[in-house]
């Protein structure tokens, strides 16, 4: 007799606007406060606490633009925020200040959020849509140096990047970047060479969110429609379909695994949270929280698997955090 | 008889003549049973047995030929075998030819299939007769596509030749099709021509088919004659016609038949081979995740069976819906609230009562935003059910619709319809809510006991009726419904008498009595209905008054369906008002009736306006009886 889905832990209240983005930063020790960063669409970035479940502070940074990406840069200290403003913004939290240290300028009017990856001390690649319609640039943080910039081929009829990974491969390669783009494929991108390695037709809508497991080689994307689409990565830098998965209802917006690779959720446009196992996708969960749409899931980065929790942003205001798979 | 003389040199008139007369005196059967078949057998490898037998029919006097021929032609079990006992008998004698081509073609109809095709397959079967092949399908066609025959020839007749025509054309070759090709196409335009102005389908069909076949004949690339006809056994007999088999069943059994099992017997293996391969697979894990050592096992998972689908909900409350069909612009809202109308206004009476013609209003001009699967019906039925919430202000405000400007025709039709069923459903006993006309009237209507004749009328007259209307369930049959005051008699007048107001007046963009003839006619048959759904109310002998001057207005109208409109207007009239109300109050307009009634029996073009009439006339006489019966 299987149990019904569990409730939130708690609900976090009082953006008063949609939420598109989150992100845990609880990796540091005690006696420092484990954190929720989430942008909502009014252009505020909330900072919560979630011992008190309230905001600590919020930060206004992209002009009443809706932020739809945030990123910590190595602990709670050093945040990264993409906004509707055009503007990617780097922030210095440290010791309670609230400054802005430099901004990009993107001149994108996309929603692709960026993605980061720390390659060394203090260093950090960063990939974003950048301002012609089908091209991602690449950046190097905090330098702002320009890495490479990645234009498809002539024809190739792309549509605009929708969500972007950079990775590392284990073997110690360059970083790889996976990008999912409008027409509904995947293309893996080299990034020293500025050239697409392999490209995958998987949905008929385009791509609105994926993200990639780099030991197991496997990654998953999902889309305006109602299948999920898991990919894998051979030796020869192929991406090949390895399974699909029908949903009841179309649309997803967000998909992230979590970090010990178990379990993965997806956030829906049927207001639902997806839980799935992500070694065979079996549907584990459907968390019925939310009255609108789901903008956006992330696990937290907790170093003690109990405490380990996941937050849902949603259309209607509020962020659902839930304790769910704890014991593994 | 069988002691054919084994020598040679015998001569064979003798038994000619023996044969002849035999078979003239009508023993053909008993003769021939037995010549034949050993005929047959002789005659199949034997030349010289053929020739015998060529010989012998030859030498039957030609005052007996007819019968012999015949005799053979039936009997034979196949064409090659009537050619082998034959020879060129056709060709040589000239009776025989006679008889072969013109008699038992033309003349004669009553041969069965296997013998046409005996007999024509004979004809191919030579190159000599072969030319006879070709002359006999000229004539055939000639008489297949004469109007005069097609008029007055009995359909078996025309069966006859048809099949005689698709045989012949079975066994044309290619170059002789292409030397009468010309005339091939003349004779069936003209033929098709004559059998599609035919008004028995039995008819037009053999004339399709035989049409389409030649058709196909001729035009072996492109595109070639194509008609839709029902399906049923003789068309495909008929067809099958169109293909032969060679010569080679020894089974002398009815032709068709074989061919079917072979056209049988090749369709599965077409099948077979027009299978499509089933699409490439995406690249499969090759491990089984059964057989997996699945660490995922461990994850248990949580009960899932809430997850449904997303369905949007309909608004709840009926000025809910006013809102959403005026203003929303969410399409899922929109369609959800179309969907869900008709129930809610029939569930809150009282709050659609509040918002009547408001709601009407919308839901007559509301039109299609996104595909929704049967919304013309969702929206007639959305409109009754406000009709049936609020009759008097509702259907003042759509009769006073039917009339003003700028309204499509659909619209308008619509309008009658909704006013029918509304009235119908008003006038029925309420019992759980879905209406049945049928059952309604056999309790209400208890006028005229009648003999045979008068129970016939009635009963036509009412599936006439019936069929006009249409119905959206007919729900189970019930015995017994309990009764409840007529609901439709308040507001039977006001259905009726705005309806019936200003059909003279013409508008700029709407003329009843002129172009819009359409709706005429449908306003027509609406009266009839509401009429005879207006029985046992008591505005009934008003409205009966008005619709029979409204019938004479129009008596003389040129189009067909509103001439029939108006006979069923008479009979609802004579059916729903009472018999003493129509003698007290409208004996001028009966007598009026009467003599067009007289009129159209006689002269009218129509069938059906005619038979209307009639049984409209044998009402009026079963009326005028049965009051001299009751004494006054």
């Amino acid at each position: 007799m299987a149990l019904p889905p569990p409730d939130p832990q708690f609900v976090l209240r009082g953006t008063g606007a949609a939420i598109h983005t989150l992100h845990f930063s609880c990796g540091s020790q005690e006696p420092a406060v484990p954190v929720l960063f989430s942008g909502s669409e009014n252009g505020f970035i909330h900072v919560w606490n979630l011992k008190t479940h309230r905001v600590d502070t919020a930060l206004d940074g992209h002009g009443r633009k809706s932020v739809y990406c945030v990123e910590t840069m190595g602990g709670k200290e050093q945040l990264l925020s993409q906004g509707r403003d055009q503007r990617i913004c780097l922030w210095d939290l440290a010791e309670g200040r609230t400054a802005v240290t430099d901004s990009v300028c993107t001149e994108n009017v996309g929603f692709c959020r960026c993605s980061l990856l720390k390659v060394a001390q203090g260093r950090w690649l960063m990939a974003m849509a950048a301002k012609a319609l089908e091209e991602v640039q690449v950046l190097e943080l905090p330098s702002k140096t320009s890495v490479c910039t990645l234009k498809p081929e002539v024809g190739a009829k792309l549509g605009m990047p929708m969500c972007l990974k950079l990775w590392q491969p284990s073997c110690g390669l360059q970083p790889l970047l996976l990008a999912g783009y409008e027409d509904g494929s995947v293309v893996l991108w080299n990034l020293s060479m500025g050239k697409a390695l392999s490209q995958l037709v998987c949905h008929q809508e385009p791509v609105m969110s994926l993200d990639f497991d780099s030991e197991k080689a496997k990654g998953i994307s999902g889309s305006s429609e109602k299948v999920l689409s898991i990919w894998s990565l051979n030796e020869q830098q192929n991406l090949q379909v390895y399974k699909t998965h029908k949903l009841v209802n179309a649309g997803i917006s967000d998909i992230t695994i979590r970090p010990d690779k178990k379990i993965l959720a997806t956030a829906g446009w049927d207001h639902r949270i997806r839980i799935f196992g992500w070694k065979n996708l079996k549907p584990l969960a459907v968390l019925d929280y939310h009255t609108a749409t789901v903008h956006a899931v992330s696990f937290s980065d907790h170093k003690i698997p109990s405490e380990r929790l996941l937050a849902a942003g949603s259309k209607d205001h509020r962020i659902s955090i839930w304790s769910i798979y704890t014991q593994t | 008889v069988s002691f054919i003389p084994g020598g040679l040199d015998c001569s064979i008139s003798f038994v000619s003549h023996v044969l002849g007369k035999v078979c003239v005196h009508g023993r053909q059967k008993e003769i021939l049973s037995v010549l034949v078949p050993r005929l047959t057998d002789l005659t199949k490898s034997d030349c010289i047995w053929q020739r015998i037998c060529w010989r012998l029919v030859e030498c039957v006097p030609d005052r007996w030929m007819e019968a012999v021929v015949l005799g053979f032609v039936q009997r034979a079990p196949g064409a090659d075998v009537l050619s082998r006992l034959l020879g060129n008998l056709v060709v040589k004698n000239k009776k025989a030819q006679f008889v072969v081509t013109q008699k038992m073609l033309l003349l004669q109809y009553g041969h069965t299939t296997a013998v046409l095709q005996n007999l024509l397959g004979y004809l191919a079967l030579d190159s000599l007769r072969r030319a006879l092949l070709i002359k006999v399908l000229k004539e055939l066609l000639e008489t297949w596509g004469s109007s005069s025959a097609v008029k007055h020839s009995p359909p078996e007749q025309q069966q006859y030749i048809s099949k005689a025509i698709l045989i012949c054309l079975s066994h044309l070759k290619e170059p002789e099709i292409e030397s009468c090709r010309q005339e091939l196409l003349t004779s069936m335009m003209e033929g098709v021509k004559c059998h599609l102005d035919s008004n028995l389908p039995q008819i037009r069909r053999l004339g399709m088919i035989v049409a389409e076949s030649i058709s196909s004949k001729i035009n072996t690339d492109g595109p070639v004659l194509k008609f839709q006809y029902e399906e049923d056994d003789e068309a495909r007999e008929l067809k099958s016609l169109l293909v032969q088999t060679p010569p080679f069943c020894v089974v002398p059994g009815p032709p068709y038949d074989d061919r079917n099992d072979e056209t049988d017997a090749a369709l599965p293996g077409e099948l077979e081979s027009n299978k499509k391969s089933h699409p490439a697979a995406p690249v499969k894990p090759e491990e089984e995740s059964d057989a997996e050592l699945d660490s995922d096992d461990d994850l248990i998972p949580y009960d899932m069976s809430e997850d449904k689908e997303l369905k949007t909900k309909a608004p709840v409350y009926i000025r809910d819906c006013i809102e959403v069909l005026t203003g929303s612009q969410d399409v899922d809202k929109w369609e959800a609230t179309v969907k869900a109308l008709e129930s809610l206004v029939r569930k809150n009476p009282a709050a659609t009562r509040e918002v009547s013609v408001e709601l009407a209003k919308i839901v007559l001009h509301l039109e299609e935003k996104t595909c929704i699967e049967g919304f013309v019906e969702l929206r007639q039925r959305a409109q009754v059910a406000i009709l049936t919430a609020d009759p008097k202000p509702v259907a003042k405000y759509l009769t006073s619709q039917f009339y003003s400007l700028n309204y499509s025709l659909r619209q308008r039709v619509d309008i009658l319809d909704v006013l029918v069923l509304a009235a119908q459903e008003l006038s029925c006993p309420k019992s759980d809510g879905k209406t049945k006309h049928s059952d309604a009237q056999k309790t209400r209507i208890q006028l005229l006991p009648g003999s045979d004749s008068s129970k016939d009328w009635r009963r036509i007259v009412d599936e006439r009726i019936k069929s006009k209307t249409r119905r959206f369930a007919t729900g189970r049959p019930q015995v017994e419904r309990a009764s409840g005051p007529n609901e439709f008699n308040s507001v039977a007048g006001h259905f009726f008498f705005p309806l019936i107001q200003h059909f003279d007046r013409p508008l700029t963009t709407f003329d009843l009595l002129g172009e819009d003839h359409f709706v005429l006619g449908r306003l027509v048959h609406a009266l009839a209905i509401l009429m005879y759904l207006a029985v046992n109310t008591m505005a009934v002998t008003a409205m009966g008054k008005a619709l029979l001057e409204f019938v004479w207005a129009l008596r003389f109208h040129t189009d067909s369906y509103v001439r029939q409109g108006l006979l069923s207007c008479i009979s609802s009239v004579l059916l729903s008002v009472p018999a003493e109300r129509l003698l007290e109050d409208m004996t001028e307009e009966l007598l009026e009736a009467r003599s067009w009634l007289g009129d159209v029996v006689e002269k009218d073009p129509d069938g059906d306006c005619r038979r209307l009439a009639l049984q409209n006339l044998l009402l009026m006489e079963n009326l005028k009886k049965k009051l001299k019966t009751v004494p006054s």
